[in-house]
This record gives structure tokens, sequence and C-alpha cells, in this order.
């Protein structure tokens, strides 16, 4: 039996293998993880004609680039990603969103997202990796999932299996819409703020930090001005939350957040716009609207069967 | 009791138990942590107690807001689950090379550091919640002459296992991470064992911790 696997030449700036992330660990300290961009994840995963939860490598801004070495292999990219496939003699231009295969020596470039934050690679086949507490998750705070908790490495190895010989020529036709306006439900402490806070809030733009990863947004713009406490005694936080630190800027919680936290919450980001916020790249602005709970849980409805419809459409 | 529900988000219910710190409180937050936990209402996906709140995430496939609140609201509880703390013993090396804030808290607190140790080690502790990084527990009360301030500027790295001080709390620093708590010492143990998958946490909220000094072999022989 030959081994199938990739060698990293080059890792790039945070990739990670994941997943659906873990569940009920918040209370030890342990955020959910998971891929950021749970729709691009999903169908990545339907286009591989994978279980709905299965591994794949998600690389931010610039990917990796990874040699293929073993039998054939097809394999899909997800998100608005700019990627190449060295093979003997050509250099093949990637495209988004169906399958392509890999063969014995060719070359996978991951080499950017465009005008956007996450891509995601999905293998008809499987990497051979370390689950924790039930997911790959990679959490490089906690140094837990696969690859011992830590982000690709220049020159290691990713060893792959269960390899699936069928191919299928699984396409879909999307293009991933960009949206510059964040609504959010105002959260437990929206009155610690000043009414001209308030209304600042939800007209100015705020600009999307070089301080961004995948625990947090940090974004710059109009100073939120406390009137209350500027410090509460520490508690919950959950996935898009929105916290408002001392010097009075606005933190975003993305899936690898820190647990609790002790900053007044001014509101948080409707699961609707989750995957479309994770996406804005740093520099960029956005700009908050209010919306209530019941409107909100319909959006999620209706993005929901989207994605849905979406996945549906592939052939 | 709960005071109060609300939503934090569209997929978050945010139970508020008050403003006030103390284990009563805090007893009330863990008992109904443990109570949902073990009510199997669908949908739930987290729930993070803290000092005097509890937040329960759940998934908008399952369900919502007014289902869940609902649900909660109407839970049948029990209190004699609360008394299940177990009592953990810490052991701390104070060397000079672990104890990063030892000095400063001489000066804030008017203390000579052994009076600092003395009250320190002589007291138990009762974890409030564990959080932030995993397995970080947040430990109370101390005595009331140990009460120092944050550091002005947070350290970019606090080594992984320092103990550390500031209001009326005490905590671990499970794994190396930025902070502002005073540093007096660093235990041998790992707290938050990552390669074990079924109870990675050494300390759990409602248990009750004992710290005691080590001497600078016997710390480097707990780590062979």
């Amino acid at each position: 039996m030959t081994e199938n696997y990739f060698e990293v030449l080059r890792p790039g700036i945070n990739s990670t293998f994941q997943d659906n992330g873990r569940k009920n660990f918040y209370h030890i300290g342990i955020p959910f993880s998971g891929a950021m961009d749970n729709r691009n994840f999903v169908i990545a995963n339907a286009i591989s004609n994978n279980k709905k939860n299965s591994p794949v490598i998600e690389f931010a801004l610039q990917g990796p680039k990874l040699r293929y070495k073993g039998d054939k292999v097809y394999f899909n990219v997800t998100g608005d990603v700019n990627f190449q496939i060295l093979r003997k003699n050509k250099i093949e231009e990637g495209v988004c969103y169906q399958n392509l295969v890999l063969e014995n020596n060719d070359c996978l470039d991951l080499i950017s997202t465009n005008r956007s934050v996450y891509g995601y690679l999905s293998i008809n086949a499987s990497f051979k990796i370390d689950f924790y507490l039930d997911s790959c998750s990679v959490n490089t705070k906690a140094e837990i999932g696969a690859n011992n908790g830590k982000i690709l490495q220049k020159n290691q190895i990713i060893k792959i299996e269960n390899i699936t010989k069928k191919y299928s020529s699984n396409k879909l036709d999307y293009i991933v819409s960009k949206i510059e306006n964040i609504r959010v439900i105002k959260g437990p402490h929206f009155d610690y703020f000043s009414e001209t806070a308030k209304e600042l809030f939800f007209k100015e733009k705020f600009r999307i930090t070089k301080l961004t990863d995948r625990m947090g947004i940090r974004l710059d713009g109009p100073k939120i001005e406390n009137i209350k406490y500027t410090n509460i005694k520490s508690e919950g936080l959950v996935k898009g939350t929105i916290q408002i630190t001392a010097d009075g800027d606005p933190i975003v919680m993305l899936s690898d957040h820190g647990t609790i936290g002790g900053y007044p919450k001014i509101g948080v980001v409707i699961s609707a716009d989750y995957d479309k916020l994770v996406q804005i790249p740093p520099g960029s602005k956005i700009k908050f609207k209010e919306i209530n709970l019941k409107d909100a849980e319909t959006i999620y409805k209706l993005y929901e069967m989207e994605t849905r419809n979406l996945i549906s459409k592939i052939k | 009791m709960i005071k109060n529900i609300s939503n934090l988000g569209d997929a978050a219910l945010y139970c508020d138990f008050g403003n006030d710190v103390n284990r009563e409180i805090n007893l009330n937050v863990i008992q109904f942590f443990k109570n949902i936990k073990k009510s199997n209402i669908p949908g739930i996906t987290n729930i993070t107690p803290s000092y005097n709140k509890l937040i329960i995430s759940f998934d908008l496939n399952i369900t919502n807001f007014d289902k869940i609140k609902t649900e909660v609201e109407q839970l049948n509880f029990k209190n004699e689950i609360v008394n299940e703390g177990n009592l953990i013993k810490i052991p701390v090396c104070c060397d000079n090379n672990f104890a990063l804030d030892i000095k400063r808290l001489e000066k804030l607190l008017n203390l000579e550091k052994e009076e600092i140790y003395k009250k320190f080690f002589s007291k138990k502790y009762y974890c409030y919640m564990t959080g932030f990084i995993a397995g970080m527990p947040f430990l109370g009360d101390l005595n009331d002459s140990l009460y120092a301030r944050r550091l002005d500027t947070p350290r970019v790295k606090v080594p992984k296992n320092s103990i550390g001080l500031t209001e009326q709390f005490c905590n671990i620093y499970t794994f190396e991470s930025p902070g502002g708590w005073n540093i007096i010492g660093k235990t041998p143990l790992d707290i938050f064992d990552n390669k074990n998958n079924t109870s990675p946490n050494l300390i759990n909220p409602g248990d009750t911790i004992s710290f005691f000094q080590i001497s600078k072999s016997e710390f480097e022989k707990k780590y062979d």
C-alpha cells in the first residue's frame, strides 16, 4: 500500500484543521472554535461528498503550498481564493467550488484570499489527524485539537487515508456576497454608554484593524464613551459579542474567544451575519445596524434555507 | 435565585443573579448550572457559570430564545446537587524567579514577604468559575490585607502555571497568556491537562483549593 500525504512547502499565515468545533466546554474555558465561515465549510464538504462535519484545512489571507504524494485524489477549495495547481508540465489556475484532481508530485499553491479572509480545502478522502473532546478543531491557545494544537508548520507531513477513487464532477456556481452592514442585537450593558456614544455606535463606520484573528476583531473608530463602569465582574461571552474596552474601542469575540470577559457588552452580532463578518479583511470598514430578536431569528432561518438551497444546487 | 432572564444576541440566554460577588450567590449559579446540565433541554450547546451570571448558548437550528426561556423557568430544581465540590491541594514554589511581583506587593500592601505568604497559605479558597483561557480557576476570597490592584501595564506573557492575585481573588495561569494579576509563585502541577480527553480540568467551579509552599528543589523534582 502506498502512503498518501501532503508535504507542507509553505504553511501560510494561519492554516489549521477545523470541523464544526466542540460543544459543552465553555464552563472550563474552551470555546467552540471550528470553521470560522460555517457556510463555506459546509459547502466544501458537500462538494467532496464527505460527511457534514469532516475536517478541512482552513487558511487565512495567505494559504499553504502543499506538495502531494500518492494515489490520485480529488479536492475542492471554497471561499474567494486565488490558487494554482503546479503539474508536471503546466500550471493550472484553480477554480473554487468544484472538484479538481491532484496526482503524484503535483503542487497545490493556495496563494491568497481575494478581498476576504478565510478559505477552505476539502479532500475526497480523510486527513489522518487526532481529535480532542470530539473535534479536530485546532485551538492554538489551549494547544488542543489536530496537529498537537498547532498551526501548519513548514516541512511537516499531512497523512491522507480513505481516498475516494470515484470522481464526481461536483461543482457549484456561487459568488460569495460581501456586506458592509453588520446587524446587531443590543447587549445587556447597552445603557452603560452615553446617548451620544449609542448614537455613534450605530451611525459611524468602524475600521477592522490588523489586531484581528480567530479570537477576535479589534475595531477602530469613534470612541464609545462609558458613563457607568468600564469594567464589570467577569462573566460569560458568546461568539459575536461586542465588548467595549476601557479605552472606548469595540472588540468582537470570534470562534476562539476567551470564554469569560470583564468589559461591558454593547451588543451581539446576529448569527446570520457571522460568516460574512469574519470574512471582512483588516483595513475594511463596517457599520453596525440595530435589529430586534424576532427579526434576527427570521433572518437566520432564511440564511440556513439559502445554505441548504446552495447545497442542493451542487451537481 | 435568578433575578432576570434576557437574551444575549439571538442564540444565548443571559441569566442574572444580581451584582454582588459572594459564595452564596455563586453557589446558586453553580446549582443552576448543574441542574441545567442534567436537564437534557434540547438544543443547549454551552453553559457558562460566572460569579453572578449564567449564560446558556443554544443551537438556533433546534430551538430559540422563547422556547429555552420557558423550559429553564419550568425546570424542577433539586437543591442537593450543590455540595459536590472537591478539596484540591496545590503546591506552590515562591522562589524569587517565580514570584515576579512580590516586591511590588510588599510596597503596595505595606507587608513583609513572609507575612504575605503566611496570610496567603493559611486560607482555603473557593472556585467561583473557570475559564477565560482553558482551565483557569477564579478563586477567592483572599485575606483582605492582600487586596491589590492589577499591574498598571499588563504583562504580554505571564508564564504558564503562575499564581496571581488581584482584588479579593487569586488564580492560576493554566497557559502562557497576557495578564495583569500580581504573580507570587508557580506550581509544578498541570491544572489543565490537554492530553486528557475525558476530564482535562483539575479544578472545577464549586471546588475548594488549599495551596501549600514547596522549595525550589521540590519544585524541580516534581517537574521530572
